[in-house]
């Protein structure tokens, strides 16, 4: 692959496209991520890192890989604000990932609220990374409110359901001058992939792996489906045939000039 | 086969035996069980009416194997499927069941499972539920902690390690006022992440009053969702009203709290129904109240301090495994614990299956951690039981057991802001 193809997000640069995102936690699937998926960056719930020297969750990550605490538990903007605050308190950096949920049925984001939480936080000097509903005008607002990325999410979160919100991705990608990473619901390698081919800047995952019957081979198949992804995006994409066949005689063979 | 709940103490006087037998024995010496006393704040709400018409109307006999496969096959289990899995068709369907729940845990849940204590600060209580240990007649070594032992016995539980803390009281307003418990949730507060409340159901306004101490969780056993039933086993004091029981988690939400948690407790009525109606109060309160987290738990009848004879009856092992499969199949995202009224091979079992908090450490007494923690001789100043506990792990035990399961233990998943 292109040695300068480099994920850029906040000025940053990363030469891995896959994150690995949080909710189910363990060791060993940080291990698996960093060693088998090439993760550069993996997101730390801040209500996970709080905790005693017990199981002080921030000795799990390893050297030169870059922490992405996220919001989770807000579920308004000013608390997502006090939970980036915290993050920065505990040593986890600059980087802040944006959850704002009202749902503890389907975990869906907070659009408005996610909006607000951005332009206070971009304010404050964090690189901001919003988890949101795939939404045009929203992507718009939270670009301009100082966003670093736009995170779609691609179906329900830990659903393994895969691009349920294709189009609307495929919108963002087409429109938005910042990274799209496609976070929640990528239960698949192949749909890593795929997201990637539609021109994705990285894939977030998580209970793809942390389900999968063998962690770190999980975890190179997603390494490889995503380089493969880029590399086809990268490419340009030959012709696809998505319905009906092409005609063999084209259609306006008979202007002259 | 019922239980037999009425034992007579030899201390009591003649006239409180008089009053007690009455009690027991004719049904109009007891007061309106639907009625609210004074101060009981009455809220607004459509969820109780839909509970019970629900419940009401279940008929478990009539489903057959044919629906609980059709309910097995859905993507999305409706509230008909529900009450399929619920039905002794379902047995069974055990294991499908048991595979079908550890796929919604993990997807939901991963290999993490929540651990906590619970901390009884006082066992004085002014009610005569019949079942329960701390009941008004049981002769039993009542004790309230003072704010120094109550601090006392938090430093000890955090030295354990434990993050999350549920500070329990016996009901009792005039010996353990709203005041009293707001203080002891101000020391939890440093010393564990968090702090969750089971205590005698209060107003929204003493909620949101407790949420500000630092509880965020609050969890209210409703015992039975059958009134009537419900009349015939808590037969003195405010715990009787049975309507403002209901409305506790409502009233907790509307004063700020982030989550709460319900139960039934079972073989205690019809298990059955019970635990239909228990689900859908947190289905309905989820609808109204979406951000809100939920949780259910699963006690079943134990011994007590007077009578250990006391048993769930046709609530066993299977029985409870269908519910707490039904539970998480019907309503995936919720956390279930199981508490250390179950066997220690029945909690590292059903960890793997549907279950995601369990309790370590545990005592049901007051005031005896550190001779329970540290083997050290107690000074006899402690207070007597709740209900005899089955697992008596250790959070070190506890958390090396669920590690060999092949789980990851979590101590705090949690923030308060």
């Amino acid at each position: 692959m292109n040695n300068n193809d480099k994920l850029i997000i906040g000025g940053h640069e990363f030469n891995s496209r896959f994150i690995l995102g949080s909710g189910k936690y363990s060791l060993r699937l940080i291990e698996a991520a960093v060693k088998d998926a090439g993760a550069e960056i993996i997101t730390l719930a801040v209500r996970r890192a709080n905790t005693k020297e017990r199981e002080n969750i921030l000795d799990f990550i390893p050297k030169g890989v870059t922490l992405l605490p996220n919001t989770s538990g807000a579920r308004n903007a000013e608390e997502a604000v006090r939970i980036a605050r915290l993050a920065r308190e505990l040593g986890c950096g600059d980087f802040v990932k944006i959850e704002v949920m009202r749902d503890s049925k389907y975990l869906l984001p907070d659009n408005q609220e996610t909006v607000r939480a951005t332009e206070i936080l971009a304010k404050e000097g964090f690189v901001v990374m919003p988890y949101m509903y795939p939404d045009l005008n929203t992507a718009r607002d939270l670009m301009n409110a100082g966003a670093a990325t736009v995170m779609p999410l691609a179906s329900p979160i830990g659903s393994n359901k895969g691009l349920a919100t294709k189009e609307f991705i495929q919108i963002l990608i087409d429109e938005i001058d910042l990274p799209i990473i496609v976070d929640a619901g990528i239960g698949r390698p192949s749909q890593a992939c795929e997201a990637m081919e539609m021109g994705a800047a990285a894939v977030m995952a998580n209970t793809a792996l942390a389900t999968a019957g063998e962690l770190s081979m999980m975890a190179a198949a997603f390494r490889q489906a995503i380089e493969a992804g880029r590399k086809a995006y990268l490419s340009g994409l030959g012709r696809v045939l998505t319905r009906g066949a092409s005609a063999s005689d084209p259609l306006t063979g008979f202007l002259r000039d | 086969m019922e239980n037999n709940f009425f034992i007579d103490s030899e201390y009591l006087s003649e006239e409180a035996l008089e009053k007690k037998h009455r009690l027991e024995t004719d049904p109009s010496s007891r007061k309106n069980h639907m009625e609210y006393l004074p101060g009981m704040e009455k809220i607004e709400s459509d969820v109780c009416e839909n509970v019970m018409a629900h419940m009401k109307s279940y008929d478990y006999g009539k489903y057959t194997p044919e629906d609980v496969k059709a309910a097995l096959e859905h993507e999305n289990c409706t509230v008909e499927d529900f009450k399929a899995l619920l039905s002794p068709a379902a047995e069974p369907f055990l294991e499908q069941m048991a595979q079908r729940a550890r796929t919604e845990t993990g997807k939901h849940f991963g290999n993490t499972v929540y651990m906590f204590t619970p901390l009884y600060i006082a066992n004085y209580c002014e009610n005569y539920c019949v079942y329960c240990g701390f009941n008004c007649y049981n002769h039993i070594k009542r004790m309230k902690l003072t704010y120094e032992q109550i601090e006392k016995e938090m430093k000890i539980i955090a030295e354990s390690g434990m993050e999350e803390i549920l500070i329990l009281t016996g009901e009792s307003r005039s010996q353990s006022s709203v005041k009293y418990i707001g203080e002891a949730c101000k020391l939890a507060r440093k010393y564990f992440r968090m702090v969750g409340l089971e205590i005698y159901p209060v107003n929204t306004d003493e909620y949101k009053y407790l949420h500000e101490c630092g509880a965020d969780y609050v969890t209210v056993f409703q015992e039975t969702y059958d009134s009537d039933k419900y009349e015939q086993l808590h037969l003195l004091g405010h715990k009787r009203v049975w309507p403002y029981r209901f409305d506790a988690q409502e009233r907790a939400l509307r004063g700020g709290m982030r989550g709460v948690a319900f139960s039934a407790l079972l073989g205690l009525s019809d298990f059955r129904k019970d635990a239909l109606a228990s689900a859908l109060h947190v289905y309905f309160l989820q609808r109204k109240y979406p951000y809100a987290e939920m949780s259910l738990s699963c006690p079943r009848l134990r011994p007590i301090i007077n009578n250990d004879k006391i048993n769930p009856l046709d609530v066993h092992e299977k029985q409870l495994c269908q519910i707490l499969c039904a539970y998480r199949i019907f309503l995936p995202f919720v956390g279930i614990t199981v508490s250390s009224r179950e066997s220690a091979e029945f909690r590292n079992g059903i960890v793997k299956i549907a279950a995601t908090k369990v309790s370590a450490g545990v005592s049901t007494g007051i005031g005896d951690h550190e001779a329970k923690y540290s083997g050290k001789e107690s000074d006899g100043m402690s207070g007597d039981e709740q209900f005899e506990i089955d697992d008596g792990r250790s959070l070190d035990k506890m958390y090396k057991d669920i590690e060999n399961e092949g789980l990851q233990p979590v101590l705090n998943d949690y923030l308060y802001v």
